[in-house]
């Protein structure tokens, strides 16, 4: 039982082409992601050593800066897994930002009150989603589409401006770094490292993440084996919406500051994040750590962007964009072809 | 005294079950909700030998939008679907924009000529990727297009160098602001270009071909369709809209903003083609529907200015009507809903409708598997 709950199991169609015999088994996407991680880190140490690169702080930046990300890639990776997919992340986090400062900040309510009012508001409206593409058929990609352009809505409608956090409760919390004797960690990262052990244990120990393998493998085979797909459909939206509202509160922690703008575009990147972490986009197969090598990397990205100095912001794009199609490809080396 | 009232009732159901009523319906409804607020709203005068009116300008804003999702329809109708256009228009105004600014003459005409041609090249390059990775490498295509929309905005800045470049070209102004008889120029773009797509593929067999091979890719080659030509085909023709969109949208601004040019386009004219009544699945699409959907979107948009609503509340109208038309257009939705009130007429109305864009979507599925 733990040897099947180590590599989850996926209709045999999908793996057994020539190709994926030739390139093994389904842990490879993870260990190339890994091992490209790896190529850059000694990249930027060869390239930057004199600028402070090898500073263990540098590494441990990655985490900081992207705790939110990864967060919000780490509920995107259930959903793909499940074969579905979430466009409203970066939506329900800028609305999340906003609509915990306008609590903070206009109506004067208590963080530890505010925090809860939000994640239940995040994990309600990906329950509802998750309602409407189960019990009326529609396609997740719209149903999203839809949450996404709701949540930015509400956002803009709470306020047109942004709204700067000064609560001291937030401020302390954004300057409060945990001490691991190499270098110091914000409470953001610490959070973040937390929901992906939760999503660790969930996904591969316990059986409702094998019920969102099933179902990601084949849902008619899932269905048939009297599965309930309903529920864990619904379960998988809601712990994503409850996943981009808690990304949101961390974003607002780094950031300290509500903007109706706050995290346009950011569901690309969660999801370029799981692709390139290997979770197949079709469902079924993946790993939570990939997903955190594919934040890593994408973090790796802006980091040697910044010290390279010349370098202009959209490269990051154009990287984004480069690695995300040469992952998709080896995924697809990786599967059978099973139609034109 | 039964005859004509059955006569009646059945031209009634014939009018009602056409897949063009209830667009058609929901924007004649958005338009006159606007009347109260704007009495003259259908008015039309004449100022300076141009014709101004909200009407000409629902049209004239609304067109970028109505290419794309031509484009974009006929992806969709091959069961696939293109994210990257939003991408697409920012790239082609960049370009186009560029080679305009550099030139020492930027009304020279032929020098404005070659620019377009730069841009649509372009165009035409990303959707022959697109349709590469889709008909050839069997990628999903909302995965395969998204590579385009991430790396796409990178892509513009960097030809633009991060900057917004303005232009100032009195032939190319022509495209998206100027004026032809009366009209604005762009209407006459957005009319040839659907004119072309409807004759290309209702005049032809091409359309059916294309609805084959989103119906079954693989029963379509069985039977001799080259359904991954025809792939690569809709990508290209997805991206031409999406760049002669790109052409407008620049030149009506007389600048380019790869940042900002195209930005959610995407989404709205995938949101515009299923209003159109073309369903997600693919295997059957309605242009006139489209270019109605892309119409309401844009009439809703200019309802919300006219009426006084405050603008931010615009998006979330917008998922309002998405929520709406979807769940309208789900069968499992209109069976509990409906089917619960009045289960006789409506089952009996809805058994002989195949027409509707989801009742055969149901059966497409099963001959997939």
């Amino acid at each position: 039982m733990s040897a099947t709950t180590k590599t989850p199991t996926v209709p045999e169609a999908r793996t057994t082409s020539r190709a994926a015999q030739l390139l093994g088994d389904r842990r490879l996407p993870v260990l190339v992601t890994a091992a490209l991680f790896l190529a850059m880190y000694i990249t930027g140490l060869s390239r930057y050593q004199n600028y402070g690169f090898g500073e263990p702080q540098v590494f441990l930046n990655l985490f900081i800066d992207n705790g939110y990300l990864l967060v919000a890639a780490v509920g995107a990776t259930f959903v793909i897994m499940s074969g579905g997919i979430d466009l409203s992340v970066g939506s329900v986090i800028g609305f999340t930002t906003m609509f915990t400062a306008w609590l903070v900040e206009r109506q004067g309510l208590p963080l530890l009150l505010v925090v809860p009012i939000a994640l239940g508001v995040g994990a309600f409206g990906g329950f509802l989603m998750g309602y409407v593409i189960h019990n009326f058929e529609i396609q997740p990609f719209i149903v999203t589409l839809a949450g996404l352009f709701l949540f930015r809505g509400l956002c803009l409608v709470i306020s047109k401006e942004s709204i700067s956090i000064s609560d001291s409760t937030v401020s302390s919390m954004a300057q409060t770094r945990v001490s691991l004797g190499l270098g110091e960690l914000s409470i953001g990262a610490i959070v973040a490292l937390v929901v992906l052990a939760a999503a660790f244990y969930v996904l591969h120990y316990t059986r409702f993440g094998r019920r969102v393998y099933a179902i990601g493998g084949n849902e008619q085979s899932a269905l048939l084996m009297g599965l309930p797909l309903g529920g864990t459909k619904i379960a998988v939206y809601t712990m994503s919406g409850f996943c981009s509202a808690l990304a949101g509160l961390l974003f607002m922690l780094y950031i300290q500051s509500g903007d109706p703008l706050h995290a346009v575009g950011m569901e690309l990147d969660a999801i370029a994040a799981v692709v390139i972490g290997g979770t197949l986009l079709t469902g079924g197969s993946g790993y939570v750590l990939g997903t955190l090598f594919g934040v890593l990397v994408l973090g790796l990205i802006k980091s040697i962007i910044q010290f390279e100095g010349t370098l202009s912001s959209w490269w990051t794009k154009i990287a984004t964009g480069v690695l995300l199609c040469a992952f998709i490809l080896i995924q697809r080396a990786m599967t059978a072809r099973k139609q034109t | 005294m039964s005859t004509p009232s059955t006569a009646a009732t059945s031209r009634w159901r014939a009018l009602t079950h056409h897949n063009l009523f209830w667009p058609v319906a929901v924007l004649v409804a958005l338009l006159l909700v606007n009347v109260p607020f704007t009495p003259d709203f259908f008015a039309i005068r004449m100022t300076d030998g141009h014709l101004y009116g909200s009407l000409v300008s629902i049209v004239l804003f609304g067109s970028p939008l109505i290419l794309v999702a031509v484009g974009m329809t006929l992806v969709i109708a091959t069961g696939g679907i293109d994210l990257s256009v939003g991408a697409v228009v920012a790239i082609t105004g960049a370009l186009t924009c560029s080679y305009i600014s550099d030139q020492a003459d930027q009304n020279a005409l032929s020098k404005v000529f070659l620019a377009m041609g730069i841009g649509l090249v372009a165009a035409v390059v990303c959707g022959l990727w697109n349709g590469f990775l889709v008909a050839r490498m069997g990628i999903q295509p909302i995965i395969a297009t998204l590579i385009i929309m991430v790396a796409g905005r990178g892509v513009a800045q960097l030809i633009s160098d991060g900057q917004i470049i303005t232009i100032n070209s009195e032939p190319y102004k022509l495209i998206g602001g100027g004026y032809w008889l009366t009209l604005p120029f762009s209407i006459f773009v957005v009319a040839g270009v659907v004119a072309v797509t409807v004759a290309l593929t209702r005049r032809t067999a091409l359309g059916l071909l294309v609805e084959s091979v989103g119906g079954n890719a693989e029963a379509s080659r069985l039977v001799g369709i080259r359904s991954r030509r025809i792939k690569i085909m809709v990508y290209v023709f997805c991206a031409l809209c999406a760049g002669i969109a790109g052409l407008m949208i620049s030149s009506n601004t007389s600048a380019a903003d790869g940042n900002n040019a195209g930005l959610w386009i995407e989404l709205d004219a995938i949101l515009a083609v299923v209003i159109g009544g073309t369903s997600l699945l693919g295997g059957r699409f309605s242009i006139g529907g489209t270019v109605v959907g892309a119409l309401v979107i844009q009439t809703l948009t200019t309802t919300i200015y006219t009426i006084g609503v405050p603008t931010q509340t615009n998006l979330v109208f917008k998922a309002a009507v998405v929520i709406v038309v979807c769940l309208l257009q789900s069968p499992k939705f209109r069976a509990k809903v409906f089917g619960a009130k009045g289960p006789k007429g409506l089952r009996r109305a809805a058994a002989p409708a195949p027409a509707t864009p989801d009742a055969d979507a149901a059966p497409k599925m099963e001959v997939s598997r």
